[in-house]
């Protein structure tokens, strides 16, 4: 049984630190965020392959495509705003444009970057990496899907962006899970509608989905952990059945999940009502994260309420 | 010289400023104490006996400004900006909090008296080059300050900054760092070494000095006249200071006070040694 009350970045380090005892390509290179990413307790046990380039994030990302050309497999890390927007071009070209097999960590994505504010909360990181060619982004939901993605993350040949919330998460997964990094997980089968959520949204709309429940509303909820490359089969088969379409992220609209989606559905010729919960066009600001989920109405409730308008259109 | 009695009061503003610091973050209950109070002396001289500003014109044209590229010390800056009377000090209590303009990094577009938008580490020191140049072409006679952290110093950016600066010979442009010697992880000199410090912006081409005790208002003092007449190229004062100042509780944490949870009782004792 692995222990689900761990926060993320817990679990994250005692997986990298079993993964790199065995596989001596592992290297974690920190940007000054390893108390952040908890990675830091790495450097003990590992001191040559557990490296901090200071706060350098450009030269993070290109130190370990370096590193990648040399036979390693580097894991970067940092807040989501500075391992994306502020590195974009060492990704797209030391790291993407080059072949480096190298893993990104984006530590607090969009709201949770809590008390940090609009600097350091990104809500376009998604949309900035899935326009690099040959990138994979991928953001488990909880430990136990994060444990069970590690080794398939470092098996896979070339870069994955890992969006991670580094706090605890509602448990949606059990040991006996199945994952394949390129499938999205069904969470729920239903008739009446497709919400497609990712991230911290998925546990919102396992709560959504019960209220909808109890409305007589028979939802099917998928969990699309990797919006890159995205399962197209999972995402046109549930549509084709429902359709109804609700997209759910912790993320601006323009650029990750909802606009996976309409673009999976335009290639399909597939035409539904389509509502979408994530942020609209703005920056983040300072505040806790209930707060944030309301202000930029990303909660359950929401959902509940696009769902409906969703359904009704049809 | 600064006369005694001038000293004795800057020395009572800082005082006070770290009071206003500590009992904002405190009253939080989390925040960048460390990087907060090792910058109270150098903004305390700038803003009582430096700067040409206009608390009633916060946007006055050809005022100095002063740019804090270690954004996440915005709490320091309001202190500064409520007492000299830029708003009203119980809106320190609304750091943070929902809707606030006062969040932990400073932002421009909320605050008054805030000259730059900061807290991506290593941009805000590149905007002053940038405020500098337009000063430059608009012959204002304006100074400009920036103050970065020596953490931040590690970003590439910085040196980009550092080299054009000297090339467009800046002197209108006067730099500190705050030479706490500690960033997240550890000390600098841990993760990645500034040294030599003073000869890396020697360097760059600035006029660099060192100032030893960088919580000594005198020496900051000085070290700023001597800038003023430093023509022909920017300057860089390195403040050699201590992450945490004047609390306890933070000066103990060492590197761990860089974003800490605080109990009331260790800001009760902390406001009581200020009082
Ligand atoms: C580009 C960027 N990377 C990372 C961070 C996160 N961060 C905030 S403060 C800090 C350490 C800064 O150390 P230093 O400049 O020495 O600050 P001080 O000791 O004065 O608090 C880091 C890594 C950031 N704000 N911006
Ligand atoms: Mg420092």
């Amino acid at each position: 049984m692995y222990n689900t009350n761990v926060e993320m970045r817990v679990a994250l380090v005692s997986e990298i630190e079993k993964i790199m005892e065995k596989d001596e390509r592992i290297v974690f290179v920190d940007a000054d965020l390893g108390k952040a990413g908890g990675t830091l307790k790495l450097r003990e046990k590992f001191p040559e392959r557990a490296l901090d380039v200071g706060v350098a994030e450009q030269n993070m990302a290109s130190v370990a495509a370096g590193l990648s050309s040399y036979g390693f497999i580097p894991f970067i890390s940092s807040f989501t705003s500075f391992a994306t927007r502020r590195i974009a071009d060492q990704i797209a070209i030391s790291i993407s444009y080059a072949g480096s097999n190298v893993k990104i960590i984006g530590l607090d994505p969009g709201i949770s970057a809590e008390l940090n504010g609009g600097t350091h909360m990104s809500f376009e990181d998604v949309g900035i990496i899935r326009n690099i060619p040959g990138t994979v982004i991928f953001e488990p939901v909880d430990v136990i899907q994060l444990v069970k993605a590690l080794p398939q993350i470092v098996d896979y040949k070339g870069m994955i962006y890992i969006r991670l919330f580094r706090k605890t998460t509602p448990q949606v997964f059990n040991d006996n899970y199945k994952f394949n990094l390129f499938k999205a997980d069904v969470l729920k089968e239903g008739n009446d509608v497709s919400i497609f959520a990712t991230g911290i949204t998925v546990s919102e709309s396992i709560k959504a989905v019960e209220i909808l429940n109890k409305r007589g509303i028979d939802t099917e909820l998928i969990n699309v952990h990797t919006i890159k490359p995205i399962d197209k089969e999972t995402i046109v088969s549930s549509i084709k059945k429902t359709k109804a379409v609700v997209t759910c992220e912790n993320h601006s609209i323009i650029g990750g999940l909802r606009s996976a989606v309409a673009e999976v559905m335009t290639e399909e010729y597939l035409c539904a009502p389509f509502k979408y919960i994530g942020v609209h066009d703005c920056f983040g600001e300072v505040g806790k994260f209930d707060y944030l989920l309301k202000k930029y109405r990303l909660s359950a409730d929401d959902i509940v309420e696009k769902t409906l308008e969703a359904i009704s259109a049809k | 010289m600064l006369e005694q009695k001038r000293v004795k009061e800057l020395n009572m503003k800082c005082k006070m400023i770290r009071y206003l610091t500590i009992d904002a973050i405190g009253h939080l209950g989390v925040g960048h104490i460390g990087g907060c109070l090792s910058i109270v002396e150098v903004l305390v001289v700038l803003y009582y006996n430096h700067m040409n500003i206009d608390v009633n014109n916060p946007k006055m044209e050809g005022r100095d400004r002063f740019i804090l590229s270690k954004g996440h010390a915005g709490p320091t800056m309001y202190s500064i900006l409520a007492d000299k009377g830029y708003f009203d000090k119980k809106l320190l209590y609304t750091l943070n909090k929902p809707n606030t303009n006062f969040p932990s990094h400073c932002d421009m577009k909320r605050t008054p008296g805030i000259d730059m938008t900061t807290g991506s580490l290593g941009q805000g020191f590149s905007c002053a080059v940038g405020v500098a140049i337009g000063s430059k072409i608009k012959k204002d006679n304006a100074t400009i300050y920036t103050l970065i952290g020596d953490g931040e110093s590690q970003e590439g950016q910085i040196w980009e900054a550092a080299m054009y600066a000297a090339h467009k010979k800046l002197d209108n442009l006067i730099g500190f760092t705050d030479y706490n010697k500690m960033q997240i992880d550890g000390t600098t000199d841990e993760i990645n070494s500034l040294e030599p410090i003073v000869d890396k912006w020697k360097a760059f081409g600035w006029n660099v000095m060192n100032v030893e005790d960088g919580h000594n208002v005198q020496e900051i003092d000085n070290a700023i006249l001597s800038a003023k007449k430093c023509k022909g190229c920017p300057t860089m004062i390195i403040l050699n200071t201590i992450k945490g100042k004047g609390a306890y509780f933070a000066e103990q944490a060492g590197a761990g006070n860089h974003n800490m949870q605080i109990r009331p009782e260790q800001i009760q004792k902390a406001l009581k040694e200020l009082k």
